[in-house]
């Protein structure tokens, strides 16, 4: 499975310009050139991916196609469909959501006294969280200040971020690397205990805390293991599926209708807060891209919260990561860490030349390949005719010195040492892959969901905290801060609500509006999980 | 069949997939959609551990579905689930010792050293290596060797003298992030400066400024060396 004779030439040509490479520093785009390549090459610019949304909150702006299909969508319920008298789990918070945002929620919110049920499609920890490698951010060095990753955030997210969320994760930053360390996730550090930190794209000083480059796995496993701590106060619901959520005659959001996946069977969940952490959408494939997020990455509770009327920001820009691998095949779309990046790792063309700084924001960084691969034509084609550039991994060794890599990113080594490829000696072949939902849900800092009562969102789901474009090591960040916040506030919340009767009504009214917006033949939403099994006819 | 098929048995029902294909791909290409055994599909999860035998061979192998090339032949079934015993413990309560391992998990010393599970692990960890550590109490050198441990279980579901290895390996990281480990003073600082509420005022300027005056800001600011 190792290279072709092809690339082989290709890679000498990156060998050959290597020495140079190290001694000249490529230069920064200008914001003028950035925003040039942006309206070019980036996807989120490519008209025929958008329509206008035709019903709810949002209907009249645009989103994805792909989302627009199941944010249209019929639910997979009546009013009538189930008796609701008859209630499976009575609870004060309802978690739907098992990643990092759905467990920190689920361990504050017992904290702060609730009783919780944790629902989720997959097992425990399966989510986004368990595949983040290259880190979290925080401004825990003296140099560094939550005042200066705020403007790093703002100017990644070009400037239309949620001010008050952005300033609650920076200042949530410190405590929660605090608050993991604490709960036994082991940071990279030297031996005086000073955090190991590096630069990420879009970063002005080194802030990106990590677990070699399981740090989302180091995170998640840890936070997993501490939720089954508490059997006694939070009850985990694996292979449960949230299809619907549940109001009362007040008009509040009063729990969930939950689907095990296994054997079909309906759960009336009643809870006097519910929690949406459902995280991201990349298995919808917008745009026809690869995606490196987990199986159930199919945008649930999105749909779920808008079909009580939550409002979206930002539904229209998704994140398409620099480097998703682009050979060999079996991992096509799968992450290569942007660690790799922030340890000096360059990006250049078949020839072997630099074509943009290695540290880009992530967008700017993708458009630039994408330029390169189609425009310039100087990607490097693979045997299934897929393009690709180069992510030049032995220059690590060279700057760090050697057995960096393996040190740093075991992950990678392991990934492409399964199909014959030492990362060590030779560079990636790398194309821009479906990321990260930037937008999301509306949110207020403390995780609540304006206008709907009892509602709240943490992690990938929410939008506002990113703007139009997240930078690397704050979405680790992200789930823990707002799960910690949503988990809090939801408990405290709980504590003063009284439901009254359950009703599934506005999945009714959901349905009239289909129809009056005139939508024929909607699909069934949420799609719970992808469908890749082949259809034989 | 066209001829460029080749043919697997998944749970011995024979299917002809294309060759190539990972063995999650190679499945789903038979038909299945999957539900248990498929999780992060870039090998992070472990979800999708699965045992495996090609023709003519009585061995036993393993394998993570999402990172492994179906081969002809090959006789399939996965593990998406082992019933493991994880006892009852809150980590504030534990001390970072020998007898806290051998408290929650006796059968750590029945370990025979036998290295079934090292040959086992998908990850290549060497779990035998691992778990003499454990018996040692060396906690640290255990959570250093597991790091990279995804807890699929297949340690557990080859063992012989039924350890729940993975469940000690993430026991011990724990005791090292929170006892251990040398302590970031530069973090508790800043927490104690978050606390006292030392940003408040800067946060509050840089909010009200304008985007015009934030943008400038922004592209002016100073750059730490790589």
């Amino acid at each position: 499975m190792s290279y072709t004779p092809e690339m082989r030439e290709s890679i000498k040509k990156v060998e050959a310009t290597r020495p140079a490479r190290l001694d000249q520093p490529f230069p920064r785009l200008a914001p003028e050139e950035k925003e040039r390549l942006l309206e070019r090459f980036h996807p989120d610019y490519r008209a025929e991916g958008f329509r206008d949304i035709r019903v709810g909150p949002n209907k009249g702006e645009k989103a994805p196609n792909e989302l627009v299909d199941v944010l249209e969508g019929r639910s997979h319920l009546t009013s009538d469909a189930l008796d609701l008298t008859r209630i499976d789990y009575d609870t004060d918070v309802l978690i739907i959501g098992g990643g990092g945002a759905g467990a920190s929620a689920a361990l504050l919110a017992r904290e702060n006294g609730a009783g919780v049920i944790l629902a989720t499609k997959l097992r425990l920890g399966d989510a986004n969280t368990m595949m983040a490698q290259g880190g979290i951010q925080a401004a825990d060095k003296p140099n560094d200040s939550p005042v200066i990753h705020y403007l790093d955030i703002m100017g990644g997210g070009r400037f239309v971020n949620d001010p008050d969320l952005v300033e609650a994760l920076v200042i949530d930053a410190s405590l929660v690397i605090q608050w993991l360390g604490d709960l036994g996730v082991m940071f990279d550090k030297e031996p005086d205990g000073t955090m190991m930190t590096i630069h990420g794209g879009g970063t002005s000083r080194k802030r990106m805390h990590s677990a070699r480059d399981y740090s989302g796995a180091g995170i998640m496993r840890v936070l997993r293991d501490e939720v089954r701590s508490y059997p006694e106060h939070i009850t985990v619901l694996e292979f449960s599926s949230a299809i619907e959520l549940l109001m009362d005659d007040k008009g509040q959001v009063a729990g969930a209708i939950l689907q095990n996946l296994e054997t079909g069977e309906h759960l009336v969940v009643r809870a006097r807060c519910t929690i949406i952490a459902t995280g991201g959408s990349g298995r919808l494939h917008y745009q026809g891209f690869a995606t490196t997020n987990h199986y159930g990455a199919t945008g649930d509770g999105l749909i779920l919260g808008y079909r009580v009327g939550a409002r979206l920001l930002h539904q229209d820009t998704m994140q398409y990561h620099p480097t998703g691998a682009a050979y060999p095949e079996q991992i096509v779309g799968q992450l290569v860490t942007a660690k790799v990046r922030g340890l000096g790792a360059q990006v250049v063309n078949a020839e072997g030349n630099q074509f943009v700084y290695h540290l880009e924001t992530r967008d700017a960084e993708a458009s630039a390949v994408i330029r390169e691969c189609t425009e310039r034509g100087e990607g490097v084609e693979t045997p299934s005719g897929m393009l690709g550039v180069w992510l030049d991994s032995p220059m690590i060794n060279i700057i760090h010195g050697p057995g960096t890599i393996e040190a740093k990113l075991p992950a990678m080594v392991r990934q492409f040492k399964r199909f014959d490829i030492d990362i060590t000696k030779d560079p990636m072949l790398v194309y821009p892959t479906l990321h990260y939902q930037n937008g999301g849900l509306i949110l207020r800092p403390d995780g609540s969901i304006p206008g709907i009562p009892n509602l709240y969102g943490a992690g990938e789901i929410s939008g506002g905290v990113h703007g139009r474009n997240r930078l690397m090591g704050n979405s680790l960040l992200e789930i823990t801060v707002f799960g910690r916040r949503a988990g809090r506030a939801a408990a405290l919340r709980a504590k003063e609500v009284e439901l009254g009767k359950l009703t599934l009504a506005h999945v009714d009214e959901w349905n009239k509006q289909l129809q009056e917006a005139g939508i024929d033949n909607p699909i069934l939403s949420p799609i719970l999980l992808p469908d890749y099994a082949r259809k034989v006819r | 069949m066209p001829e460029e098929l080749i043919p697997i048995y998944i749970m011995g029902k024979r299917y002809d997939v294309p060759p190539g294909l990972t063995i999650m791909k190679a499945t789903e290409y038979a038909g299945y959609r999957l539900i248990r055994g498929a999780g992060c599909r870039g090998g992070f999860c472990g979800a999708c551990a699965t045992v495996y035998r090609t023709a003519g061979d009585y061995r036993l192998k393993v394998a993570l579905a999402c990172q492994t090339v179906a081969e002809p032949e090959m006789y399939i079934a996965q593990i998406p689930f082992f019933p493991a015993e994880r006892p009852a413990y809150k980590l504030d309560e534990l001390e970072p010792t020998f007898e806290t391992l051998v408290k929650l998990y006796p059968e750590l010393l029945r370990c025979l050293s036998c290295g079934t599970c090292t040959k086992a692990c998908p990850q290549d960890l060497d779990v035998k290596d691992y778990m003499a550590e454990a018996m040692r109490g060396n906690i640290a050198a255990v959570a250093d060797k597991s790091f990279d441990c995804i807890m699929c279980g297949l340690c557990a579901a080859r063992c012989p003298a039924e350890e729940v290895q993975y469940n000690i390996a993430i026991l011990c990281r724990r005791l090292y992030g929170k006892y251990l480990a040398p302590e970031a003073k530069h973090l508790s600082e800043r927490v104690a400066e978050i606390k006292t509420g030392e940003f408040d005022e800067p946060m509050r300027e840089i909010k009200s400024l304008s985007e015009e005056e934030l943008r400038q800001r922004y592209n002016e600011r100073d750059i730490e060396p790589a």
